[in-house]
This record gives C-alpha cells, structure tokens and sequence, in this order.
C-alpha cells in the first residue's frame, strides 16, 4: 500500500514520531528500531558539541532530526534557536515550541503564528506545536506552516487525546498533515488519535516511563499502524443511539 | 521584624510577602490526620491545604505512597534526566552575622577572593570535567565581592559554560539586570527561615538582618530578566514543617503573578561548621525526604536540587524520586578546583565524589546524566 507521510519535502513510511529526552540516551537507539521511527525531535538545549552526553551524537544517521525550539519563551528567541539548529547541521526541519507557562508548558499559539511566518520565509519546514484552535491553525497554515502540531492534553500528562474534538476540526477544515503531539500517554490513545484522521502521532514521556521502554515502543509503532490502517479502511457504522423507534417517526410518510 | 532598608536597598511593590505571611500565620500541622494524607496523595493538583497535609506529622506514616506519587511525577516532568552542575565559590568575606553561619563575619576563619585570573583557571578546570552548568557563590560583602566583580567573574563563565546561576547577596532589580547581561540566568536566594522572629534571632547583623528585603530578592531577579529562581529554607533552622510550607507558598505565589519563570527548590538542613559547637539538627532524613517529596507533588513542575550537605547514600536515591538536579566535584572553599584552596569552606561537605563519579552512579540508576539543559539567548 502506497501511504506515505508527506512534510515538506520529505516522505515518511512511518507515522509514528518520537520525542526524545526523556530516557536515558544509551537507549535511544534501540526505542527509535522498535519504533520503526523516521523523525526525532531533539531539544536544541540538549545539544552539549564536543561534550558529553551530547544528544546529537545518539540519534542514528539516517532519521529525519525535527530539533525543537523549546526554552523559548517568544517567537524571536524561537526564531534563534531554529537558525542555531541550522547551523549546527540539525537541517531544516524545526519544531515550534513557544511556551511561556511554566507550570502547564501550554504553548502560546499568538507568538508561535508569529515564528512560523519567519522560518517559513527563510525556507524551514515549519511544524508548529500548538493548542488546537481552528483559527489559529488557520494562521499558521498561511503564515506557512508544513504541518500543525496540536496538543492531545498537557505534555506529559499522559491523559489522552483529551482535545479530541477540536482536533476532528483541524482533520477536517485544514490542508495539511495534524500531527497530535502531547498527552499520549497508551498505545490504545495513539491508535485512538489515528483512526480519528491525525497524519500521525508524536509521543516521549509516553514511552520513556515505561518499565520497558523498547518494549513500549513496539506497541506504539502497531498502535499507530493499526490505526492508520482502520482510518483508511473506513471505520464501520458504530450506533451511538437506539436503533430504531419502536413505531417509526416517519411511518406517516406516503401513507 | 526588621524590616528598616538600609539606603541601597530597592523596595518593589509586591504583595507577596503579605500574602505568604498570612497563610503562615494560620498554618497548623497538629490538625492533620491520615485522611487527609489520603486525600492529598489522592489529587492531580494540590490545594494550600493538601500541600500542608503532606508536610504534617501525620504524612510521616505514608512516605512510601507518596514517593510512589513522587517518582511517577518527577519522571512525568523530567523523564529520566538528571542535571549536573558545581558550585564555584568566588569568595567568603562575610558582612552579616548568621548564627548558624561558617562564613558570618564573626567567625575567624581564613577569608580569601579569587583574582579574574584564578577564576578563569578555576573554571577552565571545571569545564574540563565535562560540566556546562555552573553556579556562582560570594560570601556577603557588597564591598569585597561587589556586583562589578560579580560581573566580571559571570562574563567569564559564560566563556566556557551553557548555564550560569548566581548565589549571591540579594541584589536591587538593575543589578541583576546587568548581571543577566553578562550572562546569569539563574539566581538562588534562600530566605532561611520564614518566621521573622527566629529570623531576626539568627540574624544579628549585616543587612541580612532586613527580612523583606531578601523576600523579595526572587522577585526583584525577575523584574531584571532572570529566567529562573530558586528558594529555600534552612531546614532547621525554625520549624522546618512550616518553613518547608512557606517556601512553597512562596514560590506558589510568585509562580503565579509571574507564569513563564522556571521555579526549583533547595533543600539545605543545618550541618556543623568550623568553629561551631555542635548547632545540633533537628531535621532527620526521613524529615528531609518528607520535605522533598511533598515540594514535588505541589509543584510537579519545579526541579528539586540535592546538594552535597547530604550524604552519597541519600543522595543517590533522591534522584530521580523527587531530585532533578545533582551537584558534583563540589569544593565549598574558595578555590580548590585546580588552584589551591585560599579561603575556609562554608560547611562540611558529605559526598566528594568527583563529576565521573556522579555520572556513572547516574547512569547505574538508569538515569541520564545532562549537562546542559538550557540555551542561552544573550
């Protein structure tokens, strides 16, 4: 079957998208070949060059790096550490997190649409982490943006596709790939995502506090190809009220 | 309280104070029972009310629910990174007079600053163990280590480190201003106690003395662009049950009027010091883990640093249960790093684990050893 992700100008067999992080590094390896993973996000803040435990130096040859923006707290200093993760080689996808709430992490859409425009003019592939609003989806999607990253639940939390019906919208109203990004927290919340429309699924801490973490993994990569593949196939009728009135509504039709 | 400024000092309007003394005043940790442990330990978000609960006497009987609870959200929040970092301590000349203080300008102990020259070596030989984190440290004298020397010493760190905190004397909002030019993020003040009696007790003299002005040394940093602050208390110092709760409260509130600071917690207990007889340290480790566990469940998104104060073993367990960052390599003297050591320490340190020590013990625990976690934008 021909189902490619398309970002940019980047084909992707797999839909599932790793955060990395959150678990020890000597096992990154590991976690993104049970993943079958083709995209990893990299905190830029994590970048140690030349020094130890340099998250650069543990992600394989060969993935799709997605370097994020996070510790930016506007959409210039977003726009800094995107160009920074340029120059050191990281390509030129970049993952816009612009978040200036300590406590939720909630990203701040208004400077986020601000930052996507920037990048995008200076020829990034922009995919924003955003919380799902329509409008603002909007904004990003002209300002430029390759795909939109809308929040599940709060990072971390691992609640679920708490967001689901505003994220049904974006599935519908907007032209580019919706890849939910934060609060998936079980395989079952991925598969869930997928056959509800999403492009595809980033998880992190999801995986990273399993007692087996590359176990973990390979449940997430069939979650998320098992909802794909649903999603495709047309999920069948699910009756959400009583079959049938008893004596019909409209029996009195052509009577 | 004393709380006449002496002329330098910058007032803020803040109501911070006011509202963290009030919610002291009424708290009460003979009021606890079990269920209201129960229910603490039971809730996604803690109330005043739960929070205090958590630090009561009662909670003493649920430690292991609530490291469980503990362990879950520090690896929700932090995964499994734990962040490394040393003290350099600049110098240790003294202005105030602290009690419980090696440094206090009273004590006759060997006083000593580092030149720019041994600075620059020291932190050079830092760097050199692979640490991007480090934390800046004067005694406090204005007039010995003034802010111009301060800066200085941050300008050079910047050379060689991703990451610079301070831990000063509290500054007006244009000092930390110019040291965030020079590349300071960080700055730590601890109140060491919130009760103004036994504050004033234990502070003789000095500008120390002048307790609102330290309160809002936090807030003062973030008036002047720091992008993180830490609070503390000496952990018995006063009651540590309510000082542990007003540091909290006190971190609550500024958390509140200021959403986008990063918020991380110290958790100094009082340890013997050159010259001192015996203070005596009616905090226990069991009291210090209670303390610990219940910072992290009311604000699950704080980092929590263990320092060496605390032995290996203590420390190595912490991490990863309620602790997110480490120190390493610690020297508590003046210098000591790659130059000699030219000032006495502050107190005695009880792990002197080197950074690749700490390193593979963090990796043993199956955590990951971070070295840097920030990028700087200065």
């Amino acid at each position: 079957m021909n189902d490619k992700l398309i970002i940019g100008n980047k084909e992707f067999n797999s839909r599932f998208i790793l955060g990395s992080g959150k678990f020890p590094l000597d096992i990154t390896r590991t976690v993104i070949e049970n993943g079958g993973v083709e995209m990893a996000t990299l905190a830029l803040r994590r970048a140690n060059m030349g020094g130890k435990e340099n998250i650069l130096d543990y992600l394989p040859k060969g993935i799709t790096l997605l370097p994020n923006t996070s510790g930016a707290r506007t959409a210039q200093e977003a726009v800094r550490i995107a160009r920074l993760a340029r120059e050191l080689g990281c390509g030129d996808f970049v993952k816009i997190e612009v978040i200036n709430d300590a406590k939720y992490l909630m990203p701040d859409n208004y400077e986020t649409i601000k930052a996507t425009e920037i990048l995008a003019k200076e020829g990034f592939i922009v995919m924003p982490y955003m919380f799902p609003d329509l409008i603002a989806a909007r904004h990003l999607a002209a300002a430029g943006a390759s795909a939109i990253m809308p929040l599940g639940a709060p990072i971390g939390s691992n609640k679920g596709l708490l967001t689901r019906d505003f994220v049904k919208i974006l599935i519908d109203e907007i032209d580019l790939p919706i890849i939910v990004d934060a609060g998936i927290g079980k395989p079952s919340q991925a598969c869930e995502a997928m056959e509800l429309g999403v492009s595809a699924v980033m998880a992190n801490t999801a995986i990273a506090t399993a007692d087996d973490v590359g176990l973990m993994s390979t449940a997430f990569k069939l979650a998320v190809e098992s909802g794909r593949y649903a999603y495709l196939a047309g999920l069948g009728r699910v009756l959400e009220y009583k079959a049938e009135a008893s004596s019909p509504l409209t029996g009195f039709l052509e009577d | 309280m004393a709380d006449t400024m002496f002329d330098f000092m910058e007032m803020i309007d803040s109501d911070i104070m006011g509202k963290v003394l009030s919610q002291v005043r009424e708290y009460d940790d003979t009021r606890f029972h079990a269920n209201d442990v129960k229910n603490a330990l039971g809730k996604d978000r803690l109330t005043f009310y739960d929070y205090s609960a958590l630090l009561s006497p009662a909670a003493e009987d649920f430690l292991e629910e609530t490291a469980a609870r503990a362990k879950m959200e520090t690896r929700k929040y932090f995964g499994s990174s734990i962040s490394m970092f040393t003290p350099l301590y600049l110098a240790n000349y003294c202005s105030n007079h602290c009690v419980y203080c090696g440094f206090n300008c009273n004590n006759n102990i060997r006083r000593g600053k580092l030149s720019y020259a041994e600075m620059e070596s020291e932190m050079d030989a830092i760097s050199k163990t692979g640490l991007r984190e480090i934390l800046l440290l004067t005694g406090e004298s204005r007039s010995q280590s003034n802010v111009d020397y301060i800066g200085e010493a941050v300008k050079l760190a910047k050379k060689y480190f991703s990451t610079i905190g301070i831990e000063i004397y509290p500054l007006n909002s244009d000092e930390y201003a110019y040291l965030h030019r020079c590349g300071a993020d960080f700055v730590s003040v601890y109140q060491e106690t919130y009760d103004p009696d036994i504050y004033e007790k234990n502070h003789l003299s000095g500008p120390k003395r002048v307790y609102p002005y330290r309160f809002d040394a936090q807030e003062r940093a973030v008036i002047g662009g720091m992008r993180g602050v830490a609070f503390g208390s000496l952990l018995g110092l006063g009651d540590f049950r309510k000082d542990a709760f007003a540091t909290g409260i006190h971190a609550h509130y500024l958390q509140r009027k200021y959403p986008h600071i990063e918020m991380s917690f110290s958790v100094p207990r009082i340890r013997a010091y050159i010259n001192a007889e015996n203070h005596g340290c009616s905090v226990g480790e069991k009291q210090l883990l209670q303390v610990m566990l219940a910072y992290r469940l009311f604000m699950p998104f704080a980092g929590i640093t263990i320092s060496t104060r605390e032995r290996a073993g203590f420390r190595d367990n912490i991490i990863g249960l309620a602790a997110t960052k480490i120190s390493a390599g610690v020297k508590v003297g003046v210098g000591g790093h790659g130059l000699e050591e030219i000032g006495d320490e502050q107190f005695e340190i009880s792990d002197s684990r080197d950074v690749a020590q700490v390193h593979a013990m963090i990796l043993e625990k199956g955590l990951q050893p971070v070295y840097t976690d920030y990028l700087r934008l200065i």
